[in-house]
């Protein structure tokens, strides 16, 4: 059966067998960038679609749909009037920092591709800590912004780089205690093991309620730390303009937006990884039957589908909860997902020691 | 692959962003003008610079994360090795979150968690 983990395992063994080992690695490389960018040319064309379709499909109207059937190629189109933009930089800003922070905010969200199971088999790298190195690396995002809205030298920019930067750092908290309750479970950092645990069935349902809670708390924090409605106050436009990227214009400016769709991605597909399988399909204990069947549907397309599903929830929010004040923000984060996300904790340590999970 | 290829979603990114900037460079034909280089402030001449002092609330929270924070990464390990460990390392943890969870109400009932 032709799948994406046969292609890369004939790939590797041609490439070893037919090149010396440093060459192959070389040539591994090159295939990984070439896919890596091909991947966020895609998805940054897939998501900003999906997003306007979503948002039109739920307030009953059509959407995009003069260029291409259905307005599939709207997103290419708009690329385009993009690139034929001038990229300004005020004349007071501090022009190296303002320069470098699309690259920051792009390198984090390329880095972070890294431990993330795409398919069986279908991984960059299979690190050892992967969840940390997720946590480690998501973290560093907020550099990018803080500097894109410094180095403006623009009161909108400052004011939403500072907003944002108190958003992610607060929240990142709570995802990352929602992140410990399955290493706890598992007892491992390796994205591979945590999938592997998975295959008597999904986290979400084998550890019942605190691991619901603690999906449901990651859920929250995540769609704060993408700053995505009804979190988006960095970029609130009838308040701040744009917030950090207030003064970028042209592809500077299609490299936050594209970075942020593809933060949007990851952290839903990390959250597919931990809480829902991956791409495990949908295992219940031992109905044999039932998961042979399941079987059948490749991984690539499960992993894709919890992911898109993710997506599809944290875009549905942005329609459905109006923005929170700034002092509500942080007041839900500290004095709630906080205090329950520790005591969440605990009760899963319990959970686990006791053996009180499927 | 091992670490190596960190370097590469590293150049990948830098070779994205890059591509990106420089193929608008060649399409763009720009023109200067003094308007163009002012900052953003609804249409008005731009009125003072932005860098001055800013509310003293970011640099508390800021603070209070610092120290969650450090905890997380201290619970990275203890949550690795705590299924094997057992019923020691859950009261460990409650004690390490007990001493935490008073340092959190202190800050709390100081005031440090509310936005003015």
């Amino acid at each position: 059966m032709l799948s994406l983990e046969s292609i890369t395992k004939t790939t590797q063994d041609w490439l070893f067998a037919k090149f010396s080992p440093e060459i192959a690695l070389t040539i591994e490389c090159v295939i990984v960038i070439l896919l890596c960018i091909t991947l966020f040319a895609v998805l940054g064309l897939v998501l900003v679609l999906l997003e306007r379709k979503v948002a039109a499909r739920i307030q009953i109207r059509l959407g995009p749909n003069r260029v291409g059937p259905g307005g599939i190629f709207q997103t290419a189109a708009d690329t385009l009037k993009l690139i034929m933009k001038e990229g300004l930089t005020p004349d007071s800003a501090d022009k190296f920092l303002f320069n470098l922070a699309p690259f920051i905010v792009m390198m984090v969200a390329m880095l972070l591709l890294a431990p993330i199971a795409f398919a069986k088999n279908f991984q960059i790298w299979d690190i050892n800590i992967g969840v940390l190195y997720i946590s480690a690396v998501s973290s560093l995002s907020v550099i990018g912004i803080l500097m894109a809205g410094w180095a403006s030298n623009n009161k909108y920019s400052l004011l939403g780089a500072m907003r944002s930067g108190a958003q992610i750092v607060s929240y990142e908290l709570s995802a990352g205690f929602a992140v410990l309750t399955i290493v706890v479970l598992t007892g491992s950092l390796r994205i591979s093991d945590i999938v592997a645990s998975q295959e008597n069935g999904w986290w979400l349902f084998k550890g019942h309620i605190p691991v619901i809670i603690a999906f449901v708390l990651y859920i929250i924090a995540v769609t704060a730390e993408t700053n995505r409605a009804p979190f988006d106050l960095a970029e609130a436009e009838s308040e701040l303009t744009a917030g950090f990227h207030t003064e970028y214009s042209g592809m500077k400016f299609a490299l936050f937006f594209l970075a942020e769709y593809i933060n949007i991605f990851i952290v839903c597909a990390i959250g597919a990884t931990l809480f829902l399988g991956g791409w495990m399909p949908l295992h219940i204990g031992h109905w044999d039957g039932f998961n042979h069947i399941m079987d059948y549907i490749p991984s690539s397309v499960w992993f894709m589908g919890k992911t898109f599903f993710l997506i599809f929830v944290i875009m549905w929010f942005r329609w459905t909860f109006p923005r929170l004040r700034v002092d509500q923000l942080l007041n839900l984060e500290w004095k709630y997902l906080l205090p329950i996300s520790l005591f969440n904790l605990l009760l899963v340590t319990v959970i686990a020691i006791m053996g009180w999970h499927f | 692959m091992g670490a190596i290829s960190l370097i590469a979603l590293l150049i990948a990114a830098i070779a994205f962003s890059a591509g990106g900037i420089l193929v608008g460079k060649i399409f763009v034909k720009g023109s200067k003008n003094p308007q163009k280089g002012q900052a953003y402030e609804c249409g008005i001449p731009t009125n003072t610079s932005p860098w001055h002092q800013f509310n003293v609330g970011y640099y508390l929270f800021a603070l209070i994360f610092l120290i969650f924070d450090v905890e997380l990464v201290f619970m990275y390990p203890w949550a690795v090795v705590v299924k094997k460990v057992g019923m020691v390392a859950l009261i460990e943890i409650i004690v390490f979150i007990f001493i935490l969870f008073m340092g959190f109400l202190y800050a709390h009932k100081k005031g440090a968690l509310k936005w003015s």
